[in-house]
């Protein structure tokens, strides 16, 4: 064994950045390997806003009124549905945040010579790259039931962008509700609360049909400017304010609950 | 044995050194002033039954875990300022297991090593020595999920040696395995040893510590209460236990009294109407009977049993332990 330099009290040096990197990218393709094991629960993932759409389209669609919007249900309702399948299987990783923390296996981790947070951000990576394709799996489906998208290549970007910060926001709050609960029964509740957030939106019914407080409450939380943008790129309306508010609250749910999430880790971790 | 030098540089040397660990959960003192001094190269078992701080002892020696008083240092580094220089010479085998069942035994060896940068050319071919060390080669593709009790430990200790380590702690590595597999961990203990591994290895088994170490730690709510060489331990305990069941309750305290001169007070139990000695020799086993027959005390039952753990915490502590673990 070779000597090391450091020196009593000093607190111990960092991995460099590239050293970092590698193990991001082991752990991720860890986390990927464990998704694709447990095929019941993809399924689930993939299926679940598949029947939710399927439900709304069919049983629920030919009575509800998309108000002054005029637009066909299907179209009016494919956005909502596209940030249940991505926000359903992110806030799924609250789960499995938990469970890493109540099993063995973080014993073996804190004993290797890693950067603490490269686990939660292993999990943020990995149910970004799985959701992403969930919610494509969503939206192929759409299309087969009538989903007439009208985008041009700028608006698939921004759709993906838009997405994409979606999935990476929810799994943030997942990692930050992972480790402040107990239990992966505990985490599991987040998955819930997450995929009745588009319910409560413009996205679903219009808002404008809602009781005075409810509507209130639809038309200034985070899912609604979302599902506003979404339908602004896909059918090609006028996108408004929706773009930067959406813009703001990703951004604002992504650097909050990030640094909250390491720090609760990190104590979670430390002697 | 040693001049004052001679001790300094033993300590200064030693794979591990703990002073006066103390550590409480809530109210409750876990570690009461732990000391420890293990020599590179040799196996220390510490034995105890649930409950006194065998857990929590190795959780401070590899880090996870910071005492409330007391200084350890462990390969050279203190483990408290210095835990990165620790975690790089120790491996630790958890009583949980510690490798991810969804993965193969190969995936899992295979991650650890990269996660100790060993590159992944080398990350490959240490996974597949480890693998066929530790007798996992035909397990090897198979989810860990799927292994036996056995071949789980074995894989656990095998991820725990990727990065070579000088020192080596084992929490419990046999509690719950079959006699077979017990054996086969055993050996893999004895070679890892042989090639000049220092071990600490937790075990409530009298038997287990007598088979693997060099010096038992006895540890007995939060402290070490003997620190000896297996053989010098069972002296104190007595190699043999002789358990005699009498006819009459009533003739327990003559019994006692009837005893060869020079033992140890023998331990009486009233409701069971037994009296339970430590045997020497044969001589001495035939001589203890010769005395109880000829004072004329009728038994009804003999038996005679190696030491348990039982009989280390009667001897040490002259209590009984708050758990009485099965044998194994």
């Amino acid at each position: 064994m070779t000597t090391t330099t450091t020196a009593p009290g000093r607190p111990d040096r960092a991995p460099s950045v590239a050293t970092t990197l590698a193990d991001l990218r082991r752990l991720v393709t860890r986390t990927l390997r464990h998704e694709a094991r447990t095929l019941d629960a993809l399924l689930v993932n993939i299926a679940l806003p598949i029947l939710i759409m399927i439900i709304f389209v069919y049983v629920f669609g030919g009575a509800i009124t998309t108000g002054y919007s005029g637009l066909a249900y299907i179209d009016f309702v494919v956005p909502a549905v596209l940030l249940m399948a991505g926000g359903y299987g992110a806030a799924l990783s609250a789960v499995n945040i938990a469970e890493e923390m109540t099993g063995g296996m973080i014993d073996r981790f804190r004993t290797l010579p890693i950067s603490g947070w490269t686990l939660p951000a292993s999990h943020v990576i990995a149910s970004l790259l799985r959701n992403v394709v969930t919610t494509g799996f969503a939206l192929t489906a759409a299309v087969l039931l009538g989903f007439r998208p009208d985008a041009t290549a700028t608006d698939w970007a921004l759709v993906l962008a838009l997405i994409s910060g979606y999935i990476l926001a929810v799994s943030a709050l997942a990692m930050l509700w992972g480790l402040l609960v107990t239990s992966p029964q505990a985490a599991g509740a987040f998955s819930f609360t997450v995929i009745f957030f588009p319910y409560l939106s413009d996205g679903v019914v219009p808002a404008e049909t809602m009781p005075p407080l409810l509507r209130g409450f639809a038309e200034h939380q985070p899912t609604t400017p979302m599902v506003e943008t979404l339908r602004a790129l896909l059918l090609d309306r006028p996108m408004g304010d929706a773009g930067w508010l959406s813009a703001a609250w990703l951004t604002a749910g992504v650097v909050i609950s990030m640094p909250i999430a390491a720090l609760l880790f990190r104590r979670r971790t430390t002697a | 044995m040693y001049d004052i030098h001679s001790r300094t540089h033993a300590i200064t040397e030693a794979a591990i050194h703990a002073r006066g660990l103390h550590k409480s959960f809530g109210g409750t003192h876990v570690l009461t002033g732990v000391d420890l001094t293990v020599p590179p190269g040799t196996l220390q078992a510490l034995l105890g039954p649930n409950g006194s701080g065998k857990t929590t002892t190795v959780r401070i020696l590899t880090t996870l875990l910071a005492p409330d008083r007391g200084t350890a240092i462990v390969g050279g580094h203190d483990v408290t300022r210095e835990s990165a220089a620790v975690r790089r010479s120790i491996g630790l085998t958890a009583q949980q297991a510690t490798v991810d069942g969804l993965l193969t035994g190969r995936e899992n060896l295979e991650l650890f090593a990269g996660l100790y940068h060993l590159g992944r050319r080398e990350a490959r071919r240490r996974a597949a020595e480890l693998l066929e060390r530790f007798d996992l080669a035909a397990a090897a593709d198979r989810r860990a999920a799927t292994y036996s009790g056995g071949m789980r430990r074995r894989l656990d200790l095998a991820a725990s040696m990727v990065a070579a380590p000088r020192i080596l702690f084992l929490d419990e590595p046999t509690t719950g395995l079959d006699p077979r597999s017990r054996a086969e961990l055993w050996s893999v203990i004895r070679e890892l040893l042989a090639a000049g591994t220092t071990i600490l290895l937790t075990t409530q088994y009298l038997e287990e510590a007598d088979h693997l170490a060099d010096r038992i730690a006895v540890i007995h709510t939060g402290r070490v209460v003997a620190d000896d060489t297996p053989a010098a331990l069972k002296r104190q305990v007595g190699s043999e236990r002789l358990i005699l069941r009498l006819a009459h309750a009533a003739d327990l305290p003559r019994a006692a009294a009837t005893l060869p001169p020079g033992d140890a007070a023998p331990h009486l139990d009233p409701d069971a109407r037994e009296l339970t000695l430590a045997v020497q020799s044969p001589d001495h086993l035939r001589h203890t009977l010769d005395l109880l027959h000829r004072a004329g005390i009728p038994i009804a039952q003999v038996e005679l049993r190696t030491p348990t753990l039982d009989d280390v915490f009667f001897a040490l502590t002259a209590t009984t332990p708050p758990l009485t673990p099965a044998t194994p």
